[in-house]
């Protein structure tokens, strides 16, 4: 138990995907505008990535490493994670329309968000077993939402403040970046024991 | 637009880094070193020129309702390639890269190019695009990199370049230090853009 928390704190805070790992940054600049649209990325990135780590761990045990069919894992993988989301895509506009209108933009986005892939082959090459895959790919979830948040927090703030012409959107994101990445850095020492 | 033309507007006006802003990802997590820096530029290079030239060749026959499935299959199988490939010939390169290789498959320039360009024009020129992005996104690696290495290391390609008693701002070569990096040059690119125009 207290195995499986480390590895969820570790994902969540210590090794923070996109701070500390650089792990969907697109997402992390491009929908990070307002709080309420980062929340329901978030929402969305942690359903998937979820399901994604479950699906693909087994497709990689029973599928994959039987016929020792390592080497097709990228291509596997990536063709898993895009039907996936079709998939769960067409659950959702079936079961709840209220949560299809919370993700639904966001979900045809996440097939090429490099943290569900990322955090997919992380757990293939940290050799989790599938409670430790569940664990992974949810803190990996919470973890990128956390950051789209606080991220999101700080520039609906950032429209008040007068911010050099040059340095507007993109650049004053990134320095934004570097200061989260900074605290989050402090936490390092967490683990050294 | 002739192939020099396609050519040159990766590099500087349409640069897939400092003008579009894509494939951050790659961008800053890699560029520890001046020596990753390249070895992903010209992986993602690669990457670029084979999926542009096939679906250039493939896109009378490929269905518009499943080009992007049938996108990915095509870049994901280069992507395959050169980890394995790299992998074989430069296994330092490929542990230090990690599993950003495997991530080439999400880089959006890649993707972008298929979709914006070579699934709308020939083979020639989709080269030429190829090539020019390529080039580009390895120009912008590099120097992101040589600032990283110099700054946080005090070397360029592993060889000391600081005076003798200079003490690293290792800062730099940790993530903090990659954003600040970006977020600076962005920063330089645009007052420079901005003050042409004026």
């Amino acid at each position: 138990m207290e195995h499986l928390f480390i590895i969820f704190f570790g994902v969540v805070i210590v090794n923070n995907v996109v701070l500390t790992k650089f792990l969907g940054l697109c997402p992390f600049f491009g929908v990070s505008r307002e709080l309420r649209s980062a929340f329901s990325m978030g929402l969305a990135v942690i359903f998937v990535m979820t399901i994604a780590s479950i699906v693909t761990w087994t497709v990689n045990r029973y599928l994959l490493v039987p016929f020792q069919m390592e080497f097709l894992k990228t291509i596997v993988f990536i063709l898993v994670i895009a039907t996936l989301v079709q998939f769960v895509e067409l659950v959702i506009a079936r079961v709840s329309p209220v949560l299809q209108r919370v993700l639904g933009i966001y979900l045809p986005l996440i097939t090429t968000n490099c943290a569900v892939l990322g955090v997919c082959l992380i757990n293939i090459k940290e050799d989790f077993n599938l409670i430790e895959t569940i664990v992974y790919g949810f803190g990996g979830g919470v973890g990128f939402m956390l950051a789209i948040c606080i991220m999101a927090g700080i520039r609906e703030r950032l429209s008040l403040a007068r911010v050099p012409a040059a340095m507007q959107g993109f650049p004053i994101s990134f320095i934004i970046g570097c200061l989260m990445a900074l605290s989050f850095f402090g936490f390092q020492g967490f683990f050294s024991h | 637009m002739g192939f020099g033309q396609e050519f040159t507007k990766g590099i500087l006006r349409e640069n897939p880094t400092f003008k579009l802003v894509l494939g951050i990802c790659p961008t800053l997590a890699v560029t520890t070193s001046l020596e990753n820096g390249i070895g992903m530029g010209l992986a993602t290079m690669f990457v670029l020129l084979g999926s542009n030239v096939f679906i250039a060749l493939l896109r009378n026959f490929i269905p518009d309702k499943v080009r992007i499935p049938a996108f990915i299959v095509i870049i994901s199988t280069f992507v395959t390639i050169v980890d394995l490939v790299m992998a074989a010939y430069a296994p330092d390169l490929h542990a230090a890269l990690g599993i950003f290789i495997p991530l080439i498959v999400v880089n959006c320039i890649i993707m972008g190019r298929a979709e914006a360009f070579a699934s709308k024009s020939g083979v020639w020129p989709s080269i030429a695009d190829a090539l020019g992005m390529g080039v580009g996104f390895t120009l912008a690696l590099s120097i992101i990199s040589v600032i990283r290495e110099v700054l946080g290391n005090g070397t360029i390609l592993g060889f000391p370049v600081m005076f003798a008693d200079y003490s690293p701002a290792v800062i730099m070569i940790l993530p903090p230090g990659a954003f600040l990096t970006m977020g600076l040059l962005l920063g330089l690119f645009n007052f420079w853009t901005r003050r042409k125009t004026q």
